[in-house]
């Protein structure tokens, strides 16, 4: 169910130089969120669209978001400031599948796919598993919701220039430790989510991934965030991130 | 309260307001919004006599109040349209325009043909989306296409036949004349305008297939002036669209010669915007005492 809702804004604060946390007071979103899903906000009247910003945590009311200042829209999402009231729908698509996770579940995170993780591993942790994460980032000073993530359960942090945690990719982590876990879950770049998808698939465990692409309405009308899929067949087929997605399974997906 | 019923073609509209084709999907999703019977009208995803899968991502790019885009007419095909969509559509008390295309002439005609047959209102013809390589747009562009594509369209169609047409012409007049000879019973336009976008960073274009439709309030003024052009020139209804987001768009857009409105781009900055524009329209006619809306179409005092 997609829900309208005008939000006033709780709080924003700058968590590294690009990376801003935004609480806002949602009753009716945040109530109905589930793991994995998105918000889609309008960013100022000079915008047409709305931006796509993941869910990082919803309780109590509350919608945080943990979003990257990259362009325009979310440089002005930036700005806002507690009082400031946004247009919020949501929320929106499908989110990961909790129901097949298994005991040991691993929430792998890449850059600013790490936020959307936070809530996931947390409703697992919930559920009476053991959760793991293991969080990607460029350097030391692009680490976010370090703490948070150490309270839901085991924590592995990687950066690309080894000047925190372990020096490599999230990718290298789950190679070493692929036999712990009992599941996957992940959200980053393209790239980084199809070489999970093999480390698991070669572990023979599931991998769900969190996709992203260019949208437009956000709510499966305009059929612009395409994302190839495996038709039945084999071929191709066009599922929508912003509806059949954000979260896939891997081997739906035509890498 | 005035009266915002229209007869278009002897179809009955509720109120002037409908939706534009392929920013609607089949109305599943906006329909969690608001009753789509609140509607005039809803034009529905282009239709194709098969299954068609569209272009690759990225289908969309942001540009100053618009878009681009390039989906390339995704959709499910005619039969599966009419088999699983009508029943879903018909639960609500609006109208229904399917809007078609084909890579021929034939194919035109085969699809006006059935669709004619199914329980829909009105049928728009598409002969003018810019992001297929074959029919579409270069139906659109010449009168002797246009006039063959539309004959042989309105030799089968059993109901009224609107054809939407492509602003990326010299003259719109001139092909609104050759549509309405070849027998259009109305019009519709603007569709969307060509346009491009590139990343300066990595130097490649943002959108998958180099070019693609610019829609939004960007391309209002274009609408409007062709809207009037296409008004003077010929003497069918016209459903007026390109940019719509308020009510005072609406009424600049029928005192400019449209007799109905399609909104599209602005539902994706508000997904109420077709019921709040139509209440503004309501607000509007009651302020300025209009009794009935029809008086707006082509009020315009030069």
């Amino acid at each position: 169910m997609s829900i309208q809702e005008l939000c006033t804004v709780r709080d924003n604060r700058q968590l590294t130089g690009s990376v801003f946390a935004l609480t806002l007071e949602a009753p009716r979103i945040s109530s109905a969120a589930a793991p994995g899903q998105f918000v889609h906000i309008a960013c100022g009247e000079a915008r047409l669209l709305r931006r796509p910003i993941s869910i990082c945590q919803a309780h109590d009311g509350l919608l945080k978001l943990v979003f990257a200042a990259k362009g325009e829209g979310t440089q002005w999402l930036s700005r806002c400031s507690a009082g400031d009231v946004v247009d919020v729908l949501g929320p929106l698509g499908h989110g990961f599948d909790l129901s097949a996770l298994g005991d040991r579940p691993v929430f792998i995170g890449g850059g600013i796919g790490v936020p959307p993780m936070l809530q996931t591993m947390q409703a697992a942790r919930a559920a009476g598993a053991q959760p793991t994460a293991i969080l990607g980032f460029r350097s030391r000073d692009a680490v976010i919701l370090e703490d948070d993530f150490r309270a839901a359960g085991t924590v592995y942090i990687a950066t690309d220039d080894g000047s925190y945690g372990i020096h490599g990719f999230v990718s290298d982590v789950l190679r070493a430790h692929i036999g712990a876990f009992t599941s996957v879950c992940c959200c980053g770049p393209k790239p980084m989510l199809r070489a999970l998808a093999e480390i698991a698939q070669a572990a023979g465990i599931p991998c769900q991934v969190s996709m992203e692409e260019r949208m437009g309405c956000g709510i499966g009308a305009c059929l612009v965030c395409a994302c190839a899929l495996k038709a039945e067949d084999g071929a191709v087929r066009y599922g929508h991130v912003c509806k059949d997605g954000p979260v896939f399974y891997a081997e739906e997906v035509q890498w | 309260m005035a009266d915002l019923r229209v007869n278009f073609c002897g179809v009955e509209l509720k109120n002037p307001v409908t939706t534009a084709s392929g920013t609607f999907g089949f109305g599943h999703e906006y329909g969690e919004f608001y009753d789509l019977g609140e509607l005039g009208g809803i034009g529905v995803k282009g239709l194709t006599p098969e299954e068609r899968l569209g272009n690759p991502a990225p289908r969309i790019a942001e540009t100053p109040m618009g878009i681009l885009n390039c989906v390339g007419l995704q959709n499910p095909g005619v039969d599966r349209f009419i088999e699983e969509q009508i029943p879903f559509l018909r639960q609500y008390d609006t109208r229904i325009i399917a809007n078609v295309s084909g890579t021929t002439v034939e194919e035109y005609a085969g699809i006006v043909e059935k669709i004619s047959d199914a329980d829909v209102d009105l049928i728009e013809m598409n002969i003018s989306c810019p992001n297929v390589k074959c029919g579409g747009l270069t139906f659109g562009t010449q009168p002797k296409m246009v006039e063959e594509v539309v004959s042989a369209a309105k030799r089968v169609a059993k109901k009224p036949l609107i054809v939407k047409l492509s602003p990326n012409v010299t003259d719109i007049a001139e092909i609104a004349r050759a549509a309405v000879s070849a027998g259009a019973d109305a019009l519709s336009l603007i569709n969307t305008l060509l346009g491009m976008r590139i990343d300066v960073e990595s130097r490649r274009p943002i959108l998958s297939n180099i070019m693609g439709g610019l829609s939004g309030p960007a391309v209002f003024p274009v609408a409007v002036r062709m809207v009037y052009q296409v008004h003077q020139a010929v003497d069918v209804p016209i459903i007026g669209m390109g940019g719509i987001r308020t009510g005072r768009d609406i009424v600049e857009m029928m005192l400019a010669g449209a007799s109905a409105v399609a909104i599209g781009t602005a539902c994706f900055a508000d997904p109420m915007a077709p019921v709040r524009a139509l209440h503004e329209l309501e607000q509007f006619l009651d302020e300025h005492g209009i009794a009935s809306v029809t008086e707006l179409t082509g009020g315009l005092r030069i």
